[in-house]
């Protein structure tokens, strides 16, 4: 698959899922027919787009759409009205 | 004069040991930010819970690791740790600094964040405790533009690769760990900066059994030198150390008087697969017994050594006791030449890591994953043998599902006789 299609798909994915940080492993629901490893070379250039965005405790790593859920103002407790 | 009362941390500057409080205060002196750092911790302390939020979205352009957003959850109350963030610097192989890197390091961490480190971190990186957002790309850039380094792994990625200090001063060392390490760093970029795994993933490398960075207990993979010949032999020296000519253990235990050195008692008995024999004159190892423990050679220096045909061991599915408990590596295969490129390595690795990615839960180390689906399934995707070594112990797991493949001569198997004899 074509790695634009692929980004489409896994932002549609990302886009309709009701949790605001999903696992880099359940981002391969978005497309089951291809590896992870092509899963992983479209989510790494939309972290590069900015259109996903990482989250991570230090441990355990979740990947968000930007902008979605808490925001990077709003864990600096900058609340937007 | 304090910001903040702190009588449950000045409680942990009495007693012997060196505090970190005391480092802090310190520190407060000329990094005022600190002294909410000290308020926090011992509001922390009295509200028994951590007033840090849990993680964050924060890191530097084009990574996904290496950086571990801290937020307070009181920003007004602490602003001076609002944003605390936690760098981690990828550490050379073996820890070897010059004195002006650490200076360069320091003179920077001292202007972009609060000064304090923790020189290492378990999984090996120097960490840079404490820094603002809008410095991060800053250090990042002077990290890797000035000072020629990286940053570390975190979350789920593949972490920072370590070693002991191997050949470089050690003569126990049967492989070049600090190569290995280095090199495996750097196959490993991808890995280690944009997050695709499951969860942690640890590659560590010790240059003999003696395992000093504890590969066997806390990697993902562990590399660890050994020898598959026998134990070279120095009877003379033997003879040295009966005599008490030679220092045993090389000194270490030094300093009380353990009485004269006694070789039954203190080599040969405690050899733990007793393979050891010493009749007065000559000291024998039956070498095709013998577990490579190091025991007699930690002992012995002088007069036993490694043999010289060296490699590695490679242990699979350690970890620490966070999430699920801990758990000890197997070994999954015995010995294997360690040559660069390291190829057959890298090949192993590679189908371990990909069964790993397919067939993981969220948060399950590899470790985890294989007791899961069982030692069977890992070593399909593996592609390796079953060897005795991966029996817990005898009987603990005696239901083996062979297939006809793995029968020398396969079998016939008429299905419809069979139901004959025994009808449903
Ligand atoms: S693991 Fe072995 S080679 Fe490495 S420093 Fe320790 S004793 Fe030496
Ligand atoms: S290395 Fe350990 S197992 Fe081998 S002979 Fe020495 S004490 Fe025995």
């Amino acid at each position: 698959m074509d790695i634009e299609e692929l980004k489409a798909k896994i932002m549609e994915w990302a886009n309709k899922s009701t949790k605001p940080k999903f696992y880099f492993k359940d981002m391969g629901k978005a497309a089951p027919e291809v590896g992870l490893r092509e899963i992983k070379k479209a989510v790494t250039a939309l972290v590069q787009e900015q259109k996903l965005e990482l989250w991570s405790s230090g441990s355990t790593s979740m990947y968000g759409v930007k902008g979605k859920g808490l925001t990077e103002e709003q864990q600096m407790g900058k609340h937007e009205e | 004069m304090a910001k903040f009362e702190t009588p449950l941390l000045d409680d942990l500057e009495k007693g012997p040991w060196p505090s970190f409080v005391t480092d802090i205060k310190r520190q407060a002196k000329t990094k005022p930010e600190l002294e909410d750092l000290l308020g926090q911790l011992e509001l922390s302390y009295k509200d028994k819970e951590t007033h840090w939020k849990h993680g964050g979205i924060v890191g530097v352009f084009g990574y996904g690791g290496g950086v571990i957003g801290r937020y307070s959850d009181m920003p007004e109350k602490f602003p001076g740790v609002a944003h605390f963030h936690t760098v981690r610097v990828n550490q050379p192989s073996g820890l070897y600094y010059s004195s002006a890197y650490l200076r360069q390091i320091m003179e920077m961490w001292e202007r972009r964040g609060s000064g304090l480190t923790n020189m290492h971190g378990s999984t090996g990186d120097m960490v840079l405790l404490g820094t603002q957002t809008d410095q991060l790309e800053e250090i990042f850039w002077e990290l890797t533009h000035d000072m020629n380094t990286d940053l570390g792994g975190s979350g789920g990625n593949l972490r920072t690769p370590s070693c002991c200090l191997g050949m470089s001063r050690c003569e126990y060392a049967c492989i070049d760990a600090q190569n290995i390490c280095h090199d495996m760093t750097q196959t490993y970029q991808d890995e280690l900066h944009r997050p695709a795994f499951p969860y942690k993933f640890k590659i560590k490398v010790s240059g003999c059994p003696n395992d000093c960075v504890a590969a066997i207990a806390r990697s993902d993979f562990a590399i660890i030198g050994t020898w598959r010949d026998d134990i070279r032999i120095d009877q003379a020296a033997v003879q040295g150390y009966v005599k008490g000519e030679l220092t045993p253990n090389a000194g270490a235990h030094s300093g009380r008087d353990w009485g004269k050195f006694d070789i039954v008692k203190e080599v040969i008995n405690l050899c733990p697969t007793k393979c050891m024999s010493w009749d007065g004159n000559a000291l024998k190892i039956d070498n095709k017994e013998c577990t490579r423990c190091m025991h007699c050679i930690n002992v012995m220096p002088r007069a036993l050594r490694p043999g010289v045909e060296k490699g590695c061991s490679i242990l699979c599915g350690a970890k620490a006791p966070i999430l699920e408990g801990q758990r000890l590596a197997t070994l999954i295969v015995p010995f294997m030449k360690m040559e660069p490129p390291y190829d057959e390595c890298k090949e192993l690795l590679n189908k371990v890591l990909d069964w790993w990615m397919e067939h993981g839960k969220n948060r399950e180390r590899i470790g985890e994953l294989i007791g899961r689906v069982g030692m069977r399934e890992f070593l399909k995707a593996a592609e390796l043998k079953a060897i005795p070594q991966m029996v817990k112990e005898p009987r603990s797991n005696p239901y083996i599902f062979w297939e006809e493949a793995d029968v020398p001569g396969g079998w016939e198997r008429d299905l419809a006789a069979f139901r004959k004899k025994h009808p449903l």
